[in-house]
């Protein structure tokens, strides 16, 4: 007889970092920015909270869909290290063509944390860019 | 699939009960929420919007285009008002789940009118213990 069905678990592990940037595209003129983008085209910050979804079935051996010294690592490795403290315009690539917004930010977070992750475990990222503001990135069938 | 959630908050008045119903059902059905003069939350209401991200803007939607629509539809109607007072609610009790679906109905076309953005879910937190969700779980 076989055992009974592995179920899946989400795990959800939190992390913070602050940075400042602006919403601004560089083969625009600075009026063209200002007009496309308002206050957000002024460099400013934000306290950045990445909430990270994985879902997968729990290890047998272990019972844990992923070690989480090893997602503390990652996350530190992929996110921290990227981004906190750094200005998300002059200290990344990822915003040259697209401005930061959170959906952006999102966007460029899940697709880094795809590929660092074992496949297929990672459901969702939430960016938290102040209280009253998240984006959301899940994985489905047109996945970006 | 990229999703915008923003968070709003207003303060407003209520009260459950039916005025085709006796004091006793009221009071059966809907305990404390049922008293005659009323009460009030501080409602919280977040809107998720999603869609595809605009090439020039980087953003699903334009957070003043949805933060003046609310404004507009939900904020200057709910805000410090009592809520069986509107017309919404004429015939409908004001519960939470009410409440979201009337802001859903009250949002969801204007919205797909401003652009290529949809309205996913409307959550109403009345309290911090008491949250409703109009949308699929996610």
């Amino acid at each position: 007889m076989s055992g009974p069905t592995p179920a899946k678990v989400r795990l959800t592990r939190a992390v913070e970092f602050s940075a400042s940037l602006r919403y601004w595209r560089p083969e625009l003129p600075a009026a063209e920015n200002e007009r496309l983008f308002g206050r957000c085209a002024s460099r400013h910050g934000h306290n950045y909270r990445l909430e990270v979804t994985l879902c997968g079935e729990p290890d047998p051996a272990s019972g844990m869909v992923l070690d989480l010294k090893e997602l503390k690592d990652l996350l530190e490795r992929e996110v921290v290290a990227r981004f906190d403290h750094r200005d998300l315009n002059a200290d990344t690539p990822f915003f040259e063509k697209l401005p930061p917004t959170p959906e952006h930010f999102a966007l460029v977070l899940f697709r880094l944390l795809r590929a660092a992750l074992p496949a297929g475990l990672l459901e969702r990222v939430r960016l938290h860019e102040d209280a009253d503001t998240f984006a959301d990135v899940i994985e489905d069938a047109g996945a970006p | 699939m990229i999703s915008l959630t923003r968070r709003y908050r207003f303060p407003a008045a209520h009260v459950l009960r039916r005025g085709d119903w006796s004091e006793d059902e009221n009071v059966r059905v809907y305990g404390k929420c049922a008293h005659r003069n009323g009460h009030g939350h501080d409602y919280g209401i977040e809107l998720t919007v999603t869609g595809p991200l605009d090439p020039t803007s980087g953003r699903v939607l334009d957070p003043a285009r949805l933060d003046a629509l609310v404004r507009e539809r939900v904020l200057e109607r709910f805000s410090h008002r009592m809520l069986n007072e509107d017309p919404l609610f004429e015939r409908l009790v004001p519960t939470a789940e009410n409440l979201a679906l009337a802001i859903q109905r009250e949002l969801a076309e204007p919205l797909a009118r401003a652009g290529t953005a949809r309205l996913l879910n409307v959550r109403v937190v009345e309290t911090p213990r008491n949250t409703f969700d109009t949308g699929e779980p996610r």
